[in-house]
């Protein structure tokens, strides 16, 4: 509350048991400003989709305190996590169908966002006619169709290939820059939390914790001509090594 | 490519014309055969002599065959019904599933055959045949749609409780839509089902009554060594079975073409 004025999402000393006895997180800071894009970087299985997952409300930490700003949570999971008896349209109508977002406009609204991510063609498509990466797009127009105040996503692009997923960092950004709403991204490339990123939070394995804060201070707009810079390899090393640094440190 | 569209077309022709060269041999071997050796038609009559009384018959036949098919209807409905209702019950209370479940597995377990003649003391006769073909049918519906409300994808489940789904729109646009494919495939099994289980309620009815179906008349039949109507009566039977098969393979077929992989064209 002091020392986190501001913060959209706070995290002290977040940690948390699962029944099996897995402990997945101990001692976990971390605060988030309003309209920051912020990575989670780490190993698999280091606790990073768990952390997502307590911020989101999905989850309950075991100990610590947990603090977010109310307002609309947008959700993108690894897999697009589509209803398959639904048109794309109507899987981005979904959170408008359930939740409290006001619902005039709505239509409108999922016009907007399936736009946004280029598949305006694709609304009355059936995911199964998509590919991996269309899947994907629409999984993210679903996530803003309400333009939510804040958007978690858990390694969204991990099971794409290397153009779709550059294809779509950029889009992301894009649509970033434009809504200008807080971003908490999980990943476990260092190349894309370094292209993507303000900031990023190196974790430690298992336990997970905050290792290390890295800030990426390169402007924006990015595109290629940042992902091939002798600056953007640089903030590569320096990353790596803060992770190389983070598996070693052995809790 | 004009040769493998050839060879689909081929396929294609072969898997319609081979059946229907199949049944043509059997007739031909059924018919030669009570030529041959004179078997007398109160012992397998000819083919020809069966297709006469399908024809002289139908008024009599026609009019069981709608009994029974009633009947089958009616039963499916029931099952359809009690299952999904039951299968919806299931997963909302789980008391509900430990307190009845034991009971549906019984219910289906114990051979119709032999609750039939108990349903029948205590019923009046038609009650008692749809009783039976409601037993035997509503089980699969129950079954499988209960498989297919537990499978729902977990993180689809996590998406509806962000954004505060209630328990009531969690269940009809995610876990209905998620277990259609499976309700459907029980409803395809139990519509065959609830023919055997009109059939089987009749024959141990056995007794003639005003709206005697199809299964009566093969019983009633027999006794007469009216063996020509037996068979008339049989091929009806299969030929409503494969007509319930074909029409609830269309439905389902129907509902899914658009999403479900069992119902999407692969192109290759």
């Amino acid at each position: 509350m002091t020392e986190n004025a501001g913060a959209i999402v706070s995290l002290r000393g977040v940690g948390k048991t699962f029944e099996s006895g897995t402990v997945a997180l101990a001692g976990l800071d971390l605060a988030v400003t309003e309209g920051e894009f912020v990575s989670l970087l780490g190993p698999s299985g280091c606790g990073k989709s768990t952390a997502l997952r307590i911020i989101a409300g999905l989850s309950e930490a075991s100990a610590g305190v947990v603090e977010r700003a109310a307002g609309d949570i947008g959700f993108v999971f690894q897999d697009p996590t589509l209803m398959p008896w639904a048109s794309v349209a109507d899987n981005v109508l979904l959170p408008f169908k359930l939740g409290t977002a006001e619902k005039t406009g709505a239509h409108t609204a999922v016009t907007r966002a399936l736009a946004r991510v280029g598949l305006a063609e694709f609304a009355d498509a059936f995911p199964r006619e998509l590919s991996g990466g269309m899947r994907m797009r629409a999984s993210i127009a679903r996530a803003l169709v309400t333009e939510p105040r804040l958007l978690l996503m858990d390694e969204p692009f991990a099971s794409l290939d290397e153009i779709t997923r550059f294809k779509l960092n950029n889009d992301l950004l894009g649509v970033w820059q434009e809504l200008r709403r807080t971003v908490i991204f999980v990943t476990h490339s260092v190349f894309e939390s370094v292209y993507l990123s303000q900031r990023i939070l190196v974790m430690t394995p298992r336990p997970g914790r905050i290792f290390a804060e890295i800030a990426i201070p390169a402007a924006y707009p990015r595109d290629e001509r940042f992902r091939t810079s002798a600056e953007y390899a640089g903030f590569c090393r320096q990353v790596s090594e803060a992770l190389g640094k983070a598996m070693a440190a052995a809790p | 490519m004009t040769q493998a569209i050839n060879r689909t077309t081929r396929q294609r022709a072969l898997r319609l014309v081979l059946p229907i060269v199949m049944l043509a041999l059997v007739v031909l071997a059924w018919d030669l055969a009570v030529r041959l050796f004179a078997i007398p038609p109160y012992v397998l009559p000819s083919p020809g002599l069966v297709f006469a009384t399908l024809i002289s018959d139908a008024p009599l036949l026609g009019r069981s065959l709608l009994v029974t098919l009633t009947i089958t209807l009616q039963g499916f409905l029931l099952a359809a019904l009690g299952g999904i209702v039951l299968a919806v019950a299931f997963n909302q209370w789980r008391i509900a599933e430990y307190a009845l479940y034991p009971y549906a597995v019984i219910l289906q377990v114990t051979p119709v055959v032999a609750v039939a003649p108990l349903l029948l003391i205590y019923l009046p006769q038609p009650l008692a045949v749809l009783a039976c073909a409601w037993i035997v049918a509503f089980f699969p519906v129950l079954a499988n749609t209960t498989l297919g409300l537990n499978s729902v994808d977990h993180n689809l489940v996590a998406l509806f409780r962000l954004y505060k789904a209630s328990r009531w729109q969690v269940l009809l646009h995610l876990k209905l839509p998620a277990a259609l494919p499976q309700m459907l495939a029980g409803l395809r099994i139990a519509g065959g089902l609830s023919l055997i289980g009109a059939v089987v309620a009749e024959i141990a009815a056995g007794s003639a009554g005003a709206g005697s179906g199809l299964a009566y008349r093969i019983a009633e039949s027999g006794y007469r060594l009216n063996i020509s109507r037996m068979f008339a009566a049989l091929l009806l039977l299969s030929l409503a079975g494969v007509a319930i098969f074909f029409v609830l393979s269309a439905a389902s077929h129907f509902l899914l073409r658009r999403w479900h992989e069992s119902a999407v064209k692969q192109e290759r």
